[in-house]
């Protein structure tokens, strides 16, 4: 893991061809603590785990309004984050100004990573040390995009960032077919199992995450903390295991969902995914 | 702010305050252009003149021109700086292209760009001596808005520049209607400009109408309004007056 030699500088690179200053970097992005983001047509969710430090004190802001059609969720180094959140706020605004329309989510997380890239050829700079999922509305849809320190930026249907967001980007790989065509609903609720696997264990409760939404006809907005629990205690009470089918309203998972469903039971129990309810599939 | 005579009497000059300067008066002017919306976008009418106060100097000035692929600008005022307002929207364009992202500006856009440009230029008491009109169809979404030489600027139905404004507009709010065809829009416009041909010393009888529709951008030939003049009291003008002329 310490490959020290070529290592001090961002502007030295290994003999194999590596910029370690930079993966380094991306490994402060692995240290913060989750978000994730998934999107269907027409709306974007982000959500993120917040845990304080200590009893004593609040947790720290992780998902930040750029626009009405415009969010961003970071993990890592958070003030790093909200220096990013400020300059992408401050391109839509004066875009806004200008031409009197939004700023497309395309353009915006190409400046960003032009901006990030800049830092990882300066020998007086050091990388941003922290990876922004962001949420954008634009004439084309919905788009979720991940920016990440080295100026690489990826296009997403969902995907996770920060420690343990594996067993969520496991969770969303089962998942994301459907979310294409996801109601807004069924995508916040997605999200929040998304989020409760990386809690490994930890009761979900919506005093410990952070919800928003995006979409069509709806600016970018955090869902406020009732809201949140409402749609906890929802599931939690049917008992909804994460990858089971939704028995509510969802009608269009219907019979593609409960094959899935029936798949990932078989599966669940080999996985050992730790999830609090893992013997939960097993009941029903 | 000073006014200024020549400007590079002493270019190194020790005192480093460089005199400011303000835009006088327009040179070489275009006249009226009148813009509507149609039934599958936007028309404009302008004339093909360009004067030198009060020489009719030049007869073959394109005052309107596309921008983009889903607007049209026509101008009236100084014709140089409508041509520099032009450099300057081709610069935007092209970066706008450069994206390659699928996104384009539209008419609402550049208009809004248009509009900061003009009221800057204001505010430095240096303006772009123009009247715009700008016009374009994005979407299904139809957009006619025009900007002053101060940045005064809004959008409507029917726009017009200069003599418009007195002689266009009070015919255009009698007669313009939601979803006017192609013909009668060219009607429309074609009485507009003939008042304005009658009645502004500034006109010339070779005039363009173009039009903007989401499939794009078509100007016309240039071509001449018919005029009737044999009215009765001008023939023997100087009766009543003997002697005059």
């Amino acid at each position: 893991m310490f490959r020290n030699q070529y290592d001090t500088d961002v502007t030295t690179w290994s003999p194999a061809g590596r910029l370690f200053q930079v993966e380094y970097a991306m490994e402060a992005v692995k240290q913060g603590s989750a978000a994730i983001g998934l999107r269907s047509k027409t709306h974007v969710v982000l959500a993120c785990v917040n845990k304080a430090n200590s009893e004593l004190s609040s947790h720290q802001k992780k998902i930040f309004k750029v626009d009405d059609h415009i969010g961003v969720a970071i993990a890592g180094l958070t003030a790093d984050g909200r220096v990013l959140s400020r300059y992408m706020r401050s391109e839509c605004i004066n875009y806004s100004f200008t031409y009197e329309s939004p700023l497309p989510v395309g353009r915006l997380v190409v400046q960003l990573a032009d901006k990030a890239q800049v830092c990882t050829q300066r020998s007086w700079k050091r990388p941003y040390g922290v990876g922004l999922l962001v949420a954008g509305l634009d004439e084309s849809g919905a788009h979720l995009y991940y920016n990440c320190p080295s100026g690489n930026y990826f296009e997403y249907q969902a995907f996770a960032i920060g420690s343990r967001s594996q067993a969520a980007k496991t969770y969303l790989e089962r998942r994301f077919g459907t979310f294409q065509n996801s109601s807004r609903e069924d995508l916040i609720k997605d999200a929040l199992f998304a989020i409760r696997e990386t809690l490994q264990g930890e009761k979900l409760k919506s005093s410990i995450c952070t919800v928003t939404v995006l979409g069509v006809g709806e600016p970018f907005h955090i869902l406020d903390q009732e809201t949140v629990q409402g749609l906890i205690n929802a599931f939690e009470m049917a008992g909804e295991e994460a990858p089971a089918a939704d028995q509510g309203a969802a009608g269009e998972e219907g019979a593609a969902g409960e094959v899935v469903a029936a798949a990932e039971e078989g599966a669940a129990p080999e996985e050992g995914a730790a999830t609090e309810e893992g013997a939960a599939p097993m009941d029903i | 702010m000073q006014l200024m005579d020549s400007s590079h009497s002493n270019p190194m000059s020790l005192c480093s305050q460089a005199d400011s300067q303000r835009t006088l008066y327009p040179y070489v002017t275009g006249t009226s252009v009148i813009g509507v919306k149609y039934k599958d976008g936007i028309l404009m009418a302008a004339d093909m003149g360009g004067s030198y106060g009060s020489t009719l100097r030049y007869k073959s000035v394109e005052r309107m021109k596309p921008i983009g692929k889903h607007s049209l600008l026509g101008a009236s005022g100084e014709i140089s700086d409508f041509q520099e307002i032009l450099h300057y929207l081709d610069e935007l364009i092209l970066y706008d292209n450069m994206w390659d992202d699928g996104n384009s500006l539209g008419p609402k856009e550049v208009h809004s760009y248009l509009t900061r440009v003009m009221y800057n230029r204001r505010n430095k008491f240096n303006p772009l001596w123009n009247s715009l009109v700008l016009g374009g169809v994005k979407n299904g979404q139809k957009y006619l808005g025009t900007v002053s030489m101060i940045g005064v600027h809004f959008e409507d139905n029917h726009v017009a520049t200069g003599f418009g404004n007195h002689l266009a507009r009070p015919i255009l709010r009698d007669e313009w209607h939601e979803d006017l065809s192609f013909e009668d829009g060219v009607k429309l416009l074609e009485k507009c400009m003939r008042v304005l041909l009658y009645r502004d010393r500034s006109a010339v009888n070779k005039l363009q109408i173009a039009k903007i529709t989401e499939e794009g951008v078509t100007i016309s030939q240039p071509y001449s309004l018919k005029t009737f003049w044999g009215f009765s009291a001008f023939q023997n003008p100087t009766v009543g007056a003997e002697g005059s002329w």
